[in-house]
């Protein structure tokens, strides 16, 4: 009356060079399969509420005898962080051109398709734009992410808070009504000046932290100044990226003096920081000679 | 060596008793500021009643106590700081959208539109606030000083299955009411053109604030329940996992 137990030998060999890696014998057939739990939710630890095991970690270097168990967490639905970064971009692209053009049911029928008489609204509309092409081209040719995947439903969270602020600023920059900034020419051409240097900077960081990694690693290092002058407030800031970006953004504020843009430009402040005390704080974690003169967001204030 | 470690415990038993020394001060402000609620929510109960009684109409009734109702109900922003200075182990979030709601009915809609004083909606979520505040508040007190007489805890567990959605009814239709006189009067709105460039509909928020209790009054009331089952009938409930 004995049920015989059919058991498994697996045998995993290298893909270029046929070589045996590894071979289990005596593994039990699973009593489920769950083709729905793909790699990328798949979280797997040492202890159940301990810290996800990474993908380079090697079985041998772990704190395990010859018997080793492991836990499994389903982590939900992902999605890459490409995916996420190209929509939730895209769309501030999109729909502040359809406020710029004054497409029908937005403003009243009189103004279909009108432009404004305000040359600071077409100056928005084009560093607007090239904000959100600027971040697109990023995300396809220059990040280099850690992870993967994100859950999937950040995508709505983010993408809730990108499109929605996007349509709220460009609603009033575009507006008939709209009333051009105080200190007219002058204002505008500062703010121009102080967004294009925050956009140029902002690039030479996201260029510098790429080059800090290796292509297909996931390596991490200190970032430092290196020869290119924008990259210099490494000196004094760990996350200058975001430093860059809030600069950008009180200029576009300062161009377009709309309270919409200087809301927004605030609740990104507070968020970036957030981030950033959190890289900064993993910094001095994970370096011992990490430079004590940094702050993490603005030179010695925050 | 040995004086190092002598140091270390006396500045152990320091430490502790600065902590006694917060703690029974903490108390201390806490009972006092529930036992003060308790009483200004009871002089607001009376002065309903003594009018009502001698006027035989509620109109007028908001009028007469409107002074103590805001003293009252503005004073207990203090509960959003006791969360946030740990003082108090609930969510400052929850506490702060129950407050605020509570100044936004009394500040910007029944003090600043005259019109609407006199509606008996106004009259439904006083008492509603008046019954479950008392309720409440004495709760507290008496929770602080140990000495918990079981009705109030059942008053407090039981009133607010009907409190509650009584209250949402006062407050929705008083809001309702108030529309036409604000659209009219256009209070609190910002029109363009301006120097901000933003404009802002009090009508059309209010709108929104009606629509919102459609998700949130269901979230309170819940969570509410939840309580009541953990403390009335001693069961675990595990709360979603995040």
């Amino acid at each position: 009356w004995g049920r015989a137990v059919v058991f498994f030998e697996v045998e995993i060999l290298d893909a270029k060079t046929k070589d045996k890696l590894c071979f289990l014998d005596k593994v039990r057939p699973p009593p489920r399969v769950y083709p729905q739990w793909y790699p990328a939710r798949q979280s797997i630890r040492l202890d159940p509420k301990g810290k996800s095991l990474k993908d380079e970690d090697v079985l041998q270097q772990l704190p395990v005898g010859t018997t080793a168990t492991f836990y499994f967490r389903d982590l939900g639905a992902q999605i890459s962080w490409v995916t996420v970064f190209l929509t939730e971009y895209t769309g501030p692209l999109i729909i502040y051109l359809l406020f710029y053009f004054r497409v029908p049911f937005i403003y009243a029928p009189k103004y279909d398709f009108t432009t404004s008489k305000h040359w600071v609204v077409h100056l928005a509309c084009m560093c607007h734009s090239f904000h959100y092409v600027k971040r697109l081209l990023e995300t396809l040719f220059v990040h280099r992410f850690s992870h993967g995947t994100m859950p999937l439903r950040n995508i709505f969270k983010n993408c809730t808070y990108y499109w929605g602020f996007a349509a709220w600023m460009a609603y009033y920059i575009n507006h008939p009504l709209y009333t051009p900034p105080m200190y007219g020419e002058q204002q505008v051409t500062i703010a121009l000046m102080i967004f294009l240097f925050c956009q140029i900077g902002n690039f030479s960081i996201h260029i510098a932290l790429r080059n800090l990694r290796p292509p297909g690693s996931k390596t991490r290092k200190i970032p430092y100044p290196t020869k290119n002058p924008f990259t210099w407030v490494f000196l004094l800031v760990s996350c200058p990226n975001y430093t860059y970006e809030l600069g950008s953004w009180l200029g576009f504020t300062m161009m377009t003096q709309c309270l919409p843009v200087a809301f927004f430009t605030f609740v990104g402040f507070v968020q970036m920081t957030v981030w950033a005390k959190g890289k900064h704080r993993s910094y001095l974690k994970e370096f011992r000679d990490y430079p004590t003169l940094r702050s993490p967001i603005l030179p010695f204030i925050l | 060596m040995a004086s190092g470690e002598e140091d270390g415990s006396l500045d152990e038993k320091e430490n502790n008793n600065k902590k006694r020394i917060r703690s029974a001060l903490a108390t201390a402000w806490l009972t006092f500021y529930n036992i003060t609620m308790t009483a200004g929510w009871l002089v607001l109960a009376v002065a309903m009643a003594k009018f009502y009684i001698q006027r035989g109409t509620h109109k007028g009734l908001y009028r007469n106590i409107s002074k103590t109702l805001k003293f009252f109900q503005t004073f207990a922003l203090l509960e959003v700081v006791h969360c946030a200075v740990g003082l108090v182990r609930t969510s400052v979030i929850v506490t702060g959208v129950q407050v605020s709601s509570r100044i936004f009915m009394v500040w910007f809609v029944t003090n600043s539109i005259r019109q609407i004083q006199n509606e008996e909606s106004v009259v439904l979520f006083l008492v509603v606030w008046t019954v479950t505040e008392i309720t409440r508040y004495s709760f507290y007190t008496f929770s602080l000083i140990n000495h918990l007489p079981y009705f109030i805890k059942w008053a407090r567990y039981n009133m607010f299955i009907v409190m509650y959605p009584l209250g949402v009814i006062g407050e929705l239709m008083t809001i309702y009411s108030a529309l036409p006189y604000v659209q009219r009067s256009g209070m609190f709105s910002l029109r363009l053109p301006n120097k901000y460039n933003v404009s802002f509909d009090y009508y059309i928020f209010l709108i929104i604030i009606m629509l919102s209790y459609i998700p949130l009054f269901p979230q309170l009331y819940f969570h509410m329940l939840r309580q009541r089952r953990r403390v009335l009938h001693g069961e675990v409930i595990v709360e979603k996992d995040d």
